[in-house]
């Protein structure tokens, strides 16, 4: 981080904090003016896309574990304490028992309560019955300090794919695991699911903000890489009554945020890799996937380089992130009420961009 | 005082040569608003030997920086201030300190100038209330004051602290010192300067070894530094069970107005966490800066708290991935870069005879003498 941004940090939290603990505060950091007191103000932390992979015996990549216990760890000394954690979605590689097991023990680490989506790599062995038994249904909703929380599982698809098309569950689970993959297939919510949304939202209040989990982006942006739900359209117009409301996704280890009409979208980083990730991490053994499109902005060196987890803050109805990122200036990500958008409270302004690297 | 004043025309030709780099160091970087003259330099020369400014009347910047064990006090694991009080961080060098982005193991100062301010202060170094004693005894002595004359133009009444740092920085930035066997090897073209040895061992720190990410050697010079901070499993791991409850009780002393500064050098918990109790970062915990590897074989022990003894200790528990023993635990804020090397015996060996060759000519123990014995840190 440099001392340009670090000191305007600083400065941000001087001017933004009062009477509580400094540093450790992006939940002040992101506070906005006019946040009404019968606001919800709470916060929780988001930890993602681990990929916990098993090679053999008791030997798992260390790298993801050293991910995912990074993140957990940090989690862990938030000040002020989030009201509870998100896990969002692959937290193994190929969804074995051994994964999965690994994975929860990492997680049980954290000292508070936790929600966790299903991902693609957690399901497609054995079509989420083992994560069930660890974590319980796969969609859910449920309410926190006036704020209702929806937790979808995204990343379904038709059922000749799922259910008729391969030899084995390993097959399968391989099959969804690859991007650029001429054998994969688009996530889906599914009808069933989308009827109980339906239903689960009925109930709802259209001035309650709304927050919605899944693992895949509840809209449409890069088919090849299931950067996509296919019913996106579906249920964003489900959520269009509604004043406030916030999709947070995972899935696409890096950094994105968008408006459709009231509904905010944000993702979040993954604790394994990013991506694209860069052509030199093939140098050595490397347990990536195979990947078609390089990148250059991920430190070769250093594994932690372009992961990290999120810190979120709920207020005003609408949800702020705070991106802890290990080896690079950390981001905040917040809802602009004056643009109606969210938007990066640093870079968002040119002058205060990083210039992207042209050349090495 | 004479004594005193010779040491500091001496250091006047040191700083002559100073400005000119030698082999393998850019030019030393000087502030705008503390230029480097003769007058200035001499002066901080004796500020920096002079052990009156302290509580006992007995400690002196140079107490723990000493010229002849390259400005350390090796072979203290930490440094020793009045009444033989112990900090919690190991000496580092003053040599070279001149190119550092940012002073103390855990940068806590942004330039010399300001670093010289805290140890007066610090209960466990020079112990002073406040820096007004230093004042006076330099308005009360006729020689200072001439030389703070010539030095600044200033009279007794018009002296500040600002200027006893000014003059100990333009001092620390006349110790510098390359042309290094390896400086001679690599820039110089000396095809014989390095042994077979550490010429391989210089390929396992470009290569296997991962060191150069971080001690970072450039197209003409090698500081053999990032500037950056980073957790590599030293001081962290003895605590990590408890990292939760420290950072919490120091993020609220540290609110509370306690000064970073004392904190830090009085608790050696504390002292562990790193980089984060100076910018209150998740990122930075257990994180320390890198730390030159020039004159490194003669400044043992090594790391911020000095608990690692030799270089092949050092290279070992990087071979661990950053841990020690072996199956110690890995503690769960390490560094990204950090991971089991898998050298050979041969690697390490060679990488510690390459750091052995980063030793410039005028700290090079006398010959016939042994590294370890020169150090007192022999196994």
């Amino acid at each position: 981080m440099s001392n340009e941004t670090l000191n305007g940090r600083r400065d941000f939290l001087k001017a933004t904090t009062s009477g509580v603990i400094a540093g450790m505060l992006p939940v002040s950091l992101v506070r906005l003016a006019g946040a009404a007191e019968s606001d919800p103000d709470f916060t929780f932390a988001y930890i993602s896309d681990s990929h916990i992979q098993h090679i053999k015996g008791n030997e798992f990549v260390r790298n993801w574990d050293r991910g995912l216990i990074r993140a957990v760890a940090e989690a862990n000394l938030l000040e002020p304490k989030p009201d509870f954690v998100v896990f969002g979605g692959d937290l193994a590689q190929l969804g074995t028992k051994a994964e999965l097991d690994h994975g929860a023990e990492i997680l049980a680490g954290l000292n508070y309560k936790t929600r966790v989506v299903m991902g693609e790599h957690d399901y497609y062995l054995d079509l989420g019955e083992y994560w069930s038994d660890l974590y319980g249904d796969h969609y859910y909703s449920w309410d926190h300090k006036g704020v209702h929380f929806i937790t979808l599982n995204s990343i379904l698809t038709y059922d000749d794919w799922t259910f008729d098309r391969w030899e084995s569950p390993e097959r399968r689970m391989n099959e969804m695991a690859g991007l650029d993959n001429p054998n994969g297939s688009p996530f889906m919510v599914g009808d069933k699911q989308l009827k109980w949304l339906k239903k689960d939202l009925s109930k709802v209040s259209r001035d309650t903000p709304v927050v919605v989990f899944s693992h895949s982006p509840l809209q449409k942006i890069y088919k090849g890489w299931n950067f996509w739900t296919e019913e996106a359209d579906d249920v964003q117009a489900m959520l269009k009554p509604f004043k406030k409301v916030n999709v947070i996704y995972g899935h696409v280890h890096q950094i994105q945020y968008n408006q459709i009409d009231k509904i905010a979208f944000t993702s979040v980083m993954s604790t394994a890799w990013p991506w694209p990730y860069p052509e030199s991490y093939a140098q050595a053994e490397s347990h990536l996937p195979i990947l078609t499109v390089p990148m250059n902005r991920a430190d070769p060196f250093n594994e932690r380089d372009a992961t990290g987890w999120q810190f979120m803050n709920m207020h005003t109805g609408r949800v702020d992130l705070e991106f802890n990122l290990y080896n690079n200036s950390n981001r905040t990500i917040a809802f602009n009420r004056d643009k109606g958008h969210p938007e990066d409270v640093t870079f968002s302004d040119a002058k205060t961009r990083t210039p992207a690297q042209s050349h090495f | 005082m004479n004594k005193l004043l010779i040491a500091a025309c001496l250091s006047i030709v040191a700083g002559t040569v100073a400005a000119q780099a030698p082999l393998g160091l850019p030019e030393v970087p000087v502030p705008a608003n503390n230029p480097q003259t003769p007058e200035k330099i001499a002066l901080g020369s004796l500020l920096f030997h002079d052990v009156q400014f302290s509580a006992t009347g007995d400690v002196a910047c140079a107490t723990c920086h000493v010229a002849e064990k390259v400005f350390t006090d090796s072979p203290l694991s930490v440094s020793e201030g009045i009444e033989k009080k112990t900090g919690t961080r190991n000496a580092p060098t003053v040599v070279n300190a001149a190119y550092n982005k940012t002073q103390f193991w855990d940068g806590r100062s942004p330039d010399l100038e300001d670093q010289a301010r805290h140890p007066f202060l610090n209960p466990v170094e020079m112990a002073l209330p406040n820096h007004e004693p230093i004042l006076e005894i330099i308005r009360g002595d006729d020689g200072y004051l001439k030389m703070f004359r010539d030095a600044f133009g200033v009279r007794a009444k018009d002296i500040t602290i600002d200027h006893v740092t000014k003059a100990i920085a333009a001092f620390e930035r006349t110790q510098i010192s390359g042309n290094s066997p390896f400086d001679r090897w690599y820039f110089g073209g000396e095809q014989d300067a390095m042994s077979a040895a550490a010429v391989r061992g210089f390929a396992v720190f470009l290569g296997n070894g991962r060191c150069i990410s971080c001690h970072a050697i450039e197209q003409d010079f090698a500081l053999f530094t990032d500037h950056q901070f980073h957790n590599i499993g030293v001081g962290i791991n003895d605590i990590q069970d408890r990292v939760p409850e420290l950072a919490h009780a120091f993020q609220v002393a540290k609110n509370a107005g306690a000064d970073v500064d004392v904190t830090v050098l009085t608790d050696p918990d504390t002292s562990h966490l790193g980089r984060f109790a100076v910018d209150d970062q998740l990122s930075s915990m257990g994180a320390f800066k890198t730390s030159t590897l020039r004159n490194i074989a003669v400044t043992a022990p090594y790391m911020h708290d000095g608990s690692i003894e030799t270089l092949r200790e050092v290279v070992e528990h990087y071979n661990n991935g950053g841990v020690t023993p072996a199956d110690a635990a890995v503690n769960a804020f390490l560094s990204g870069g950090i991971k089991p090397l898998n050298l050979t015996e041969q690697e390490i060996d060679d990488l510690v005879v390459f750091m052995e060759s980063l030793t410039s000519p005028q700290f090079e123990p006398a010959s016939g003498e042994s590294v370890a014995t020169a150090t007192g840190s022999g196994e």
